[in-house]
């Protein structure tokens, strides 16, 4: 994450990295409070330093095979479809660790 | 100089580098015409006893086989292993809790793919961060043995939602423990629909049979995860071999 930020923000003269919108699924395997705690550590001394970390949950949606919909379902310890009650293992939406977008203090050039 | 905050879109995976990798390596494993199967579990499940019967056994029916196992110190395992005469190579990963494809294809140096049938990748005993990182494997087993309990697939439905086929280990203790095999499967179907399940002990030998025929029935279409391996009986009888090779650490 810190590294793609990093890329980021050389491409755009170094400007530094005020925030970090990410998109996270319970089925990513990344814990969000683990994230949270190691983020602040991790910016520290790069063009992140101090930058919020901006965590959007997804759902997990399973696509239900009776309905043929793509159904949200109330928890990741049951694949059910909330509709009919059908279980389904194709996991449609819930996998996402995602960068979605970066907030960049951008430097103005200087005008000579 | 003035600044002003601006939103830039990025739109991508925090993991695409590693999965940019799995995805050449799943292509080398296919173009080499190798089966790549991956073994997750705690520590203490048993993968290393199992993939010690699984070597030793699939050298016995004559197929080519070779493993890479991670832990985080120690070359015991790899040790362990190399009593199977089988190629065996440690991946030593310090403080990292996980294996990822980068160590994978690191390790597969100097091997010659072409001349294997089967790779068996024992992960690091931990059933959180190894879900996140494809290893380009054809199958992922998760391993949960007897002792852990019933409801470890909802404690960790992200391992097991990663995974294609649970085997439950070490069945010769589940009396003793009083597990509950019908709970237990109850809660495997819960997180992952349609998982298929292989219950099996390693001492005693019950369920080897299954869980080998069900090794060997991917060798021969890997593209099948779920298959019902009527001929089990006849493939032995066909091998002359004994399924339960008698366990010689007992």
């Amino acid at each position: 994450m810190i590294e793609m930020a990093k890329e980021e923000s050389a491409r755009r003269g170094d400007a530094r990295v005020t925030a970090l919108h990410l998109k996270l699924g319970p089925l990513s395997g990344v814990v969000k409070e683990a994230l949270t705690f190691s983020f602040e550590i991790a910016c520290q001394c790069t063009v992140l330093e101090g930058a919020r970390l901006i965590i959007e949950e997804a759902p997990v949606a399973i696509r239900c095979p009776t309905c043929c919909e793509d159904r949200v379902t109330t928890s990741i310890q049951d694949l059910r479809c909330p509709a009919c009650g059908d279980s389904s293992a194709e996991v449609v939406r819930g996998r996402e660790l995602e960068v979605v977008a970066l907030e960049l203090e951008e430097v103005e050039e200087m005008v000579t | 100089m003035s600044s002003q905050p601006r939103m830039v879109e990025v739109r991508q995976n925090v993991l695409k580098q590693n999965d940019l990798l799995a995805r050449k390596l799943r292509q080398r494993f296919a173009d080499a015409g190798l089966l790549v199967v991956s073994m997750v579990s705690t520590p203490g499940a048993g993968k290393t006893a199992l993939l010690e019967h699984t070597l030793t056994q699939m050298k016995a029916y004559g197929f080519h086989v070779a493993a890479l196992v991670g832990d985080l110190a120690t070359e015991n395992d790899a040790r362990r292993l190399a009593r199977s005469n089988a190629p065996v190579k440690q991946i030593v990963t310090g403080t990292i809790c996980h294996l990822d494809a980068d160590m994978v294809r690191h390790a597969l140096d100097g091997w010659t793919l072409t001349e294997l049938d089967v790779l068996f990748i024992e992960n690091v005993g931990n059933l959180v961060c190894p879900s996140s990182y494809d290893l380009g494997e054809n199958i992922r087993l998760v391993l949960m043995s007897v002792t852990e309990g019933e409801d470890k697939p909802l404690k960790y439905p992200t391992i097991f939602n990663s995974a294609d086929v649970a085997v439950i280990t070490k069945m010769d203790l589940a009396k003793a423990v009083e597990f509950d095999l019908d709970a237990a499967r109850a809660n495997i179907q819960r997180v992952r629909p349609g998982m298929k399940i292989i219950e099996l002990s390693v001492k005693s030998g019950v369920g080897m049979e299954e869980y080998l025929c069900f090794l060997r029935s991917k060798l021969q279409c890997p593209e099948m995860l779920s298959t019902d391996c009527a001929d089990y009986a006849d493939f032995f009888k066909e091998k002359g071999v004994n399924p339960i090779v008698p366990n010689e650490s007992a």
